[in-house]
């Protein structure tokens, strides 16, 4: 397959004070594909991709082991600049947690803490942001409105829209469905199907039928171990794992 | 009726109580100070200076003198209590360190305001060479009212739901950024709260301002802020406690009082102002 790796995790192991949480997990995310992470709850998704734009620095004492490449470089170093990695890799929560600003505000934010200052660009990225993110129809004549009016699964989308106007070439989905209903959720879903264009993305969801319906790769997470990792058709329907089969089957989780 | 609905009916009732026997004792403290004072204010009682030993003119130096103090103590106290709230709050792991600043500060707010003056004098007076002054004075009240700040400050800050943090943080805004643009404008009904209360202790409080700023009889306005000042409750106390005209100087004291409580509320309601006007911005 002519797939390019945008990311490549090698022996990676974090721990909570003494705790093991992820035991050294290997593998490649590739470029402009979309991986999910399943596993049951408490298996350390979130805790793994939130080392991808070191969100888990805030935790006190936490320790990672091992290497996350993006671009040749490991971001788990000491040496990282935290601050522009993570306009490299942007995130979205699994509570829409928009700004208590105007929906325009929370766009431009982004942009704003990086230093942009031209209004017209400034109003270009936000508009462009708002259509990618399939919400500018529904809110551009109150684009000056309080974000917190809006409903929870356009809350989402705007969340999607501040992440993508700052540009960056991943972006983590943390559960991002899960305080959602239904129809928000299709809406999100076919959302990424069609920001993998232009992005990486990774996706942790403890629904499997999301992960079989948006990904192309899945890795599934048992107690801190990556268990089994490989196309998403392919660890569905003929996994290798024992493991992985009973928890496809819902024998646990 | 039942057991328990009756419990709950007297329970109800005896809550009800309480909250009538506190606002009956607040009507009749803001009853008592306004009919009397309302006696003796006039537009000269407002824009004159003293007369003929205190009995006679207006009280406008104690007035100005109070104002400048409270506003000085504010200005002093506010960036600095802020600046503490953030460090404690945003910068520093909680630890055990942090929890013993965080105990000397809440102690600090028990310290006597006696003893705040006595402070004031050896520090800014004497020490720093201040003089008795509206310097002094308003550096001695910002001390006393800090540890209310901080407290407020502090609270409203951790108020702040972490995902706001990490919704700013993971779009690439550095820490600091992260706590001017999300976080304080977040908290600020909450800090506002914390500067009203503090505006009440430092425009009231008297025996900080005794031995760092203020003269019972001063002729004129003060020049600078090295210049001694009238102030109001100083002016009240003198009143009540020295002169030779007892009836007509207590008459003014409750004048002073009504003033006081008045131009309290005034600068409390700049600060509900922007407060209200921050709670709309942010939730809608």
């Amino acid at each position: 397959m002519d797939n390019i790796v945008e990311m490549r995790v090698s022996n990676l192991s974090f721990f909570y004070g003494k705790t093991r949480v992820l035991k050294d997990i290997s593998m490649d995310i590739y470029k402009n594909k979309v991986t999910a992470v399943i596993g049951p709850s408490g298996c350390g998704k979130s805790t793994f991709i939130r080392l991808f734009n070191r969100m888990n620095d805030l935790i006190l004492n936490t320790r990672a082991e091992g290497s996350i490449y993006l671009g040749g470089e490991d971001i788990l170093s000491q040496r990282t600049d935290v601050v522009s990695l993570r306009r490299k890799v942007g995130m979205v929560f699994q509570k829409p947690n928009p700004f208590p600003k105007s929906i325009f505000r929370n766009i431009s934010y982004g942009l704003e803490v990086n230093n942009i200052k031209n209004r017209e660009y400034i109003e270009e990225r936000v508009t462009r942001a708002l259509k990618d993110a399939a919400l500018w129809d529904e809110i551009k004549i109150r684009i000056n409105d309080n974000a917190l009016m809006l409903s929870g699964g356009q809350q989402q989308r705007l969340c999607i829209a501040r992440c993508l106007a700052v540009e960056p070439e991943v972006i983590l989905f943390d559960e991002p469905c899960a305080s959602l209903d239904p129809i928000s959720t299709k809406k999100i879903e076919d959302l990424i199907t069609e920001l993998k264009k232009d992005y990486t993305i990774v996706i942790v969801t403890h629904n499997m039928q999301q992960a079989a319906r948006v990904s192309d790769y899945t890795a599934f997470l048992y107690l801190g171990e990556l268990v089994e990792y490989g196309t998403t058709e392919k660890l569905f329907t003929v996994p290798t794992n024992p493991r992985t089969e009973e928890y496809l089957s819902g024998k646990f989780g | 009726m039942n057991r328990a609905k009756v419990t709950e009916k007297i329970g109800f009732f005896m809550l009800f109580l309480c909250i009538l026997i506190t606002v009956l004792f607040l009507g009749i403290i803001l009853y008592f100070v306004t009919v009397r004072g309302l006696r003796v204010i006039s537009w000269e009682f407002l824009t004159q200076p003293p007369r003929s030993g205190m009995t006679e003119g207006g009280v406008a130096p104690a007035i100005i003198g109070t104002l400048f103090l409270t506003l000085g103590a504010v200005l002093f106290a506010l960036p600095l209590g802020l600046a503490c709230a953030i460090y404690l709050n945003e910068y520093t792991p909680k630890n055990i360190i942090v929890n013993i600043l965080r105990i000397s500060i809440n102690n600090l707010a028990g310290v006597p305001s006696v003893v705040f003056g006595l402070f004031g004098l050896a520090i800014f007076v004497k020490f720093f060479g201040f003089g008795v002054s509206i310097l002094s004075g308003s550096l001695t009240l910002g001390i006393l009212i800090l540890p209310g700040i901080i407290s407020a400050s502090q609270e409203a800050l951790a108020s702040i739901p972490q995902s706001f943090r990490e919704a700013s943080l993971a779009l690439g805004a550095t820490k600091w950024q992260t706590i001017r643009r999300v976080v304080l404008p977040s908290s600020l009904s909450g800090i506002l709260t914390g500067v009203i209360l503090s505006i009440g202790r430092a425009a009231g409080e008297t025996a900080p301002i005794i031995f760092t700023a203020a003269a019972f009889y001063l002729r004129g306005y003060p020049r600078s802020i090295l210049s001694e000042v009238m102030a109001l409750p100083y002016h009240i106390y003198g009143l009540m406690t020295e002169g030779t005209h007892p009836e007509q100087q207590t008459q003014i004291a409750y004048g002073c009082a009504l003033i006081l409580m008045f131009l309290v509320l005034l600068i409390s309601a700049v600060a509900i102002y922007f407060r209200q006007k921050q709670r709309r911005i942010h939730y809608g």
